[in-house]
């Protein structure tokens, strides 16, 4: 599905502020992969580089999906070609309605692969599915994207519109973080339902916690740019026992 | 090197009395006779304006006093249909800067009382002498307004407007071109009696080159709301004036949607003179190229407990220029004022500006007022957030450039005529991405 070979990314700015520095992966439809990291490892560049926005410069390496090398376009042709990212920090934008926000983005998908608009009952018929199912109040969708929200509905939203958009790649960056339990549980039911066996995830964690929740296949550690470790579920269970610094130790 | 004083003064004089000398006023019975021929020397007396005039800085007249109006093209968009055409109204078309009976809706409204300023200017006496040049001379100070004086002076036709009860349809002018080039004036009064409501509508280039006055008069309790869509017509030159006086618990809404045009220069001033009134002056202008578009507002609170409001959101992109110079003037008396006042600009490239002259003057001291002026661009966080989902850039600049716009927008209270604006401004958008 996402196959990322190589790949090097510096600041666009600052060329001696080198991010990426060789890193490979390659996450299988039908898995779940997670990347555990010390902040400042580059996972969230990673999520950046992969999904096209402007500041970084890739030096080197490839990044494919379904064959495509993605680099190269632009960050709604990704999309369309299914990629998502959920982001670390979801983005308040003042005055354009959720709801809005979101036909918008579904019918721009689907007019690029050249299917029909989808009609406004229909949408709304399903939005409001989905909401329920996040717990999303129905006035969350009328209030403008983000705006106002707590972090736990922030993090919801993005779960909303990744199931509204139904990717193939779904990359999430620390979607965990600033959830409490039963938040988490809800974000972590929404990603679930959406695991099928053609979808690809890549779930970016700087804790163990979501992965109780979210059961990886694969689970990768990060740091200074690369994937240093690669091992099953298991190995994210020693991240929280004895922390990075043993990890990070033991491979230097 | 500067020029003397009076010598400025005395080629300001000179330029003037011959711009006049070649204008031969409208026929006309007494009191429209009385009220031109003391505009003439208003106009006489103020002289034309030119770009050393404090509020001419931003905006260079000589374009509109220049003896020929300069050559505008029409613009046809043939897959779109005009604004205001699903609202139930009644359309007073005027050609050319003259009303064509032929092409408009019967005038008859329970409500309303609609006459040709062409038709009651010939009668000696009408309700209408009280307002006509009135309120325009009125609003001669503390700032010269010449290019009103003008109006008054040499406009021939417009409608004179009395609303005695709640309208049923709001009244719609529209402003066609038709085979004249040049030059068009229009002059409309508008008297809201008390307790009634009217809703005026405006749309339509007139002219390659536009003059307009409209002086409005709502009593105790009335309510006049005013939507306008100026002409789209790229080169069209326009300047307007909206003089307003409302009286106690009565609501002035005008709001005005200026897209394309050279330059289009909008003057309101309004004066709140009875308790608990409310003037909410709005506009949005989106310009791409050779645009200048300014609004240039006055309000002023004479008595205490009214509201007002100046929102303004200039979109800008190809060097093209905004303009808001606004003032909030508070007399003594008038407590407890709530006043606020915005005009914020997007900018699309550096080659475009937006020069702003945001003012408050406040001599009582109860009172709630605030003012701010912005520039700003897209927010990049935000446009990269929307085309990571999907959203194609051209497409998602649409969509925070109407976010940027709806505060302006909401200032219309009929949702149905807010709607009808943020059409034509998306499709304004959609132009542009083809
Ligand atoms: N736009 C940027 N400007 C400056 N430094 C950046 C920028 N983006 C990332 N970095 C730097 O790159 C490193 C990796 O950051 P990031 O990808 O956010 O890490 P993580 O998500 O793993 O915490 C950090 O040292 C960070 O300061
Ligand atoms: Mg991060």
């Amino acid at each position: 599905m996402l196959e990322i070979n190589n790949l090097h990314a510096q600041l666009e700015e600052d060329a001696d502020v080198k991010i990426l520095k060789g890193l490979d992966l390659k996450v299988e439809a039908g898995k779940v992969h997670a990347i555990m990291g010390p902040n400042g490892s580059g996972k969230s560049t990673l999520a950046y580089v992969l999904s096209g926005r402007d500041g970084y410069e890739v030096t080197e390496g490839s990044a494919t999906l379904e064959g495509n090398d993605i680099l190269d376009m632009e960050p709604e042709v990704r999309a369309t070609h299914g990629l998502f990212l959920a982001f670390q920090y979801p983005v308040e934008i003042p005055g354009v309605g959720n709801m809005t926000f979101l036909r918008e983005a579904v019918n721009a998908q689907r007019k690029a692969r050249g299917d029909d608009e989808i009609s406004s009952a229909d949408f709304l018929k399903l939005v409001r599915e989905k909401a329920k199912s996040l717990k999303i109040e129905p006035e969350m969708l009328k209030r403008a994207v983000n705006t106002g929200f707590s972090g736990g509905e922030k993090k919801r939203n993005e779960i909303l519109h990744m199931a509204m958009l139904e990717p193939k790649m779904c990359i999430l960056d620390e979607t965990d973080s600033g959830l409490d339990v039963d938040a988490m549980k809800l974000v972590a039911e929404g990603v679930n339902a959406l695991r099928t066996p053609d979808r690809g995830f890549l779930v970016i964690t700087h804790y163990q916690r979501l992965l109780n929740h979210i059961k990886p296949d694969v689970v990768h550690i990060m740091s200074d740019g690369r994937i240093i470790k690669t091992g099953g579920p298991e190995l994210a269970l020693e991240v929280e026992e004895n922390g990075y610094a043993d990890l990070l130790g033991e491979v230097a | 090197m500067a020029i003397p004083k009076a010598k400025l003064r005395a080629s300001k004089q000179e330029a003037t009395n011959e711009w006049l000398a070649g204008r031969a006023m409208p026929a006309g019975g007494a009191w429209a006779t009385a009220a031109r021929k003391e505009a003439v020397e208003r106009v006489r007396a103020l002289t034309l304006p030119t770009k050393r005039d404090e509020y001419w800085k931003y905006t260079d007249p000589t374009s509109l006093t220049a003896a020929e109006a300069p050559e505008a093209s029409l613009f046809e968009i043939t897959d779109e249909g005009a604004v205001f055409e699903q609202i139930d109204r009644v359309r007073l078309v005027f050609v050319d800067g003259v009303f064509d009976a032929a092409a408009s809706d019967d005038p008859s409204l329970a409500g309303v009382e609609i006459t040709r300023l062409a038709e009651a200017a010939g009668n000696d006496i009408h309700w209408a002498k009280d307002y006509y040049g009135v309120l325009e001379a009125a609003g001669q100070s503390p700032v010269e307004r010449p290019l009103a004086a003008f109006n008054t002076a040499f406009a021939d036709d417009g409608v004179l407007i009395r609303a005695t009860g709640k309208a049923e349809k709001p009244v719609s002018l529209i402003y066609e071109r038709g085979e004249k080039a040049g030059d068009a004036m229009l002059h409309h009064v508008i008297r809201v009696e008390p307790g009634a409501e009217l809703t005026v509508l405006e749309n339509g280039p007139a002219a390659a080159r536009f003059s307009q006055v409209m002086e409005v008069d709502v009593a105790d309790g009335g309510r006049l709301h005013h939507v306008r869509a100026q002409g789209r017509d790229h080169e069209r030159r326009a300047v307007t004036h909206l003089f307003a006086r409302l009286g106690e618990e009565s609501t002035l809404k005008s709001f005005t949607l200026v897209a394309n045009g050279r330059l289009t220069r909008n003057e309101a001033v309004v004066w709140l003179q009875g308790e608990n009134g409310a003037a909410h002056i709005s506009g949005a202008s989106m310009g791409d190229g050779e645009f200048l578009g300014d609004d240039t507002v006055f309000v002023t609170h004479s008595a205490p407990h009214c509201e007002s409001r100046q929102v303004f959101k200039k979109v800008l992109r190809g060097g093209a220029v905004g303009v808001f110079q606004g003032k909030i003037l508070v007399e003594q008396p008038a407590q407890k004022t709530d006043g606020y006042q915005i005009s914020q600009s997007l900018l699309f490239d550096e080659r475009s500006q937006f020069l702003a002259k945001p003012e408050l003057e406040i001599y009582a001291d109860d009172v709630q007022c605030s003012h701010g002026s912005t520039s700003g661009e897209i927010d990049p966080d935000h446009l990269f957030y929307m085309r990571a989902r999907g959203i194609p850039q051209a497409e998602a600049e649409s969509l925070l450039v109407l976010a940027f716009i709806a505060e302006a927008i909401e200032e219309i209270e009929d949702e149905t005529l807010a709607e009808d604006i943020r059409a034509r401004l998306s499709r304004w958008l959609e132009r542009r991405r083809a």
